[in-house]
């Protein structure tokens, strides 16, 4: 019985550790810059899950407690990785696209980004 | 009575959902943490209160846990095929693509959720909203054909997270 719990957690880390590996390779082979962004949204879901999963594996089964910390963490991650993403992608679109290369964005013209250079509404404070 | 109610829990949701954290944070179940968890979910609320001038109504909660069996599901697949395309595809042979997503939610809090869906979901990010928040910018991986990855994310999530919060 412990030998097929112990089987259990070794194949989620397993797991984990292939997609961690992905995630990382991914940065290196993929060439430009926002697909390299698709990396470490995905090192965060499957690779960062498989080690939980063995974490909550190996309380429950093998220690006999609840641990439910480990909810949290994917919680958290969750909540934060979109949000790194977004700036990152942010950053991007501000410094290297030009509104004419990216999707045309129908009603509204602009993507928000750019929005922002052209709209005047920055405060002027050089004159005071 | 339940006016009374209402002036301690505000936002009976958060309130919950703090004492829940609190006590998954103290990671024992004991009365201990639960009190303490809940006197925080009492006076966070009550504090931020004014920050909070009109909230989302859910309308579907059968609807809120098929959606997150949906995206849990589409996770697991997805992260499969990403990491063949990262393994197994020549990267010139690779279609990264920019899409624009037409919305139709308008709730702020739907369309943060649907970001953050489409960005956890491996293969697509979401990059930008149009200035006035109509559309959503998306950058894919991999998209031989943007218009079924558009159609995918308008009928997986947009209208699952309508039925929800609109």
């Amino acid at each position: 019985m412990t030998f097929l719990v112990e089987l259990l957690i070794a194949a989620f880390l397993i797991m984990s550790g292939i997609f961690g590996f992905v995630g990382s390779f991914g940065m290196i082979k993929l060439k430009d810059p926002m697909s390299r962004l698709h990396a470490p949204t995905k090192a965060t879901t499957l690779g960062v899950g498989g080690v939980l999963l063995a974490s909550i594996a190996h309380s429950v089964l093998l220690e006999g407690k609840l641990s439910m910390h480990e909810l949290l963490i994917t919680l958290f991650l969750f909540l934060t990785a979109p949000i790194t993403a977004l700036f990152i992608a942010k950053w991007h679109i501000h410094r290297h696209e030009k509104p004419q290369d990216l999707p045309d964005a129908g009603e509204d013209e602009l993507w928000a980004t750019h929005a922002v250079e052209q709209v005047e509404d920055v405060p002027d404070h050089s004159t005071n | 009575m339940i006016k009374l109610l209402h002036r301690i829990f505000p936002h009976p949701h958060l309130s919950f959902l703090l004492t829940l954290v609190w006590v998954l944070l103290a990671n024992n179940g004991s009365l201990n943490s639960l009190v303490f968890g809940l006197i925080l979910g009492i006076i966070i609320p009550f504090i931020t209160q004014p920050y909070w001038p009109d909230r989302p109504k859910l309308r579907n909660w059968p609807m809120v846990a098929e959606y997150m069996l949906v995206v849990l599901w589409d996770i697991v697949v997805a992260n499969i095929t990403v990491a063949r395309i990262i393994l197994f595809k020549r990267d010139d042979a690779r279609q990264p693509n920019w899409i624009c997503v037409p919305l139709e939610l308008r709730t702020p809090e739907a369309i943060t959720v649907l970001a953050g869906t489409i960005t956890m979901t491996p293969g697509t990010v979401s990059c930008d909203l149009s200035a006035q928040g109509h559309n959503l910018l998306v950058h894919c991986l991999d998209a031989p054909d943007p218009e079924a990855v558009r159609d995918q994310i308008k009928q997986r999530y947009e209208r699952r997270l309508k039925e929800i919060f609109e």
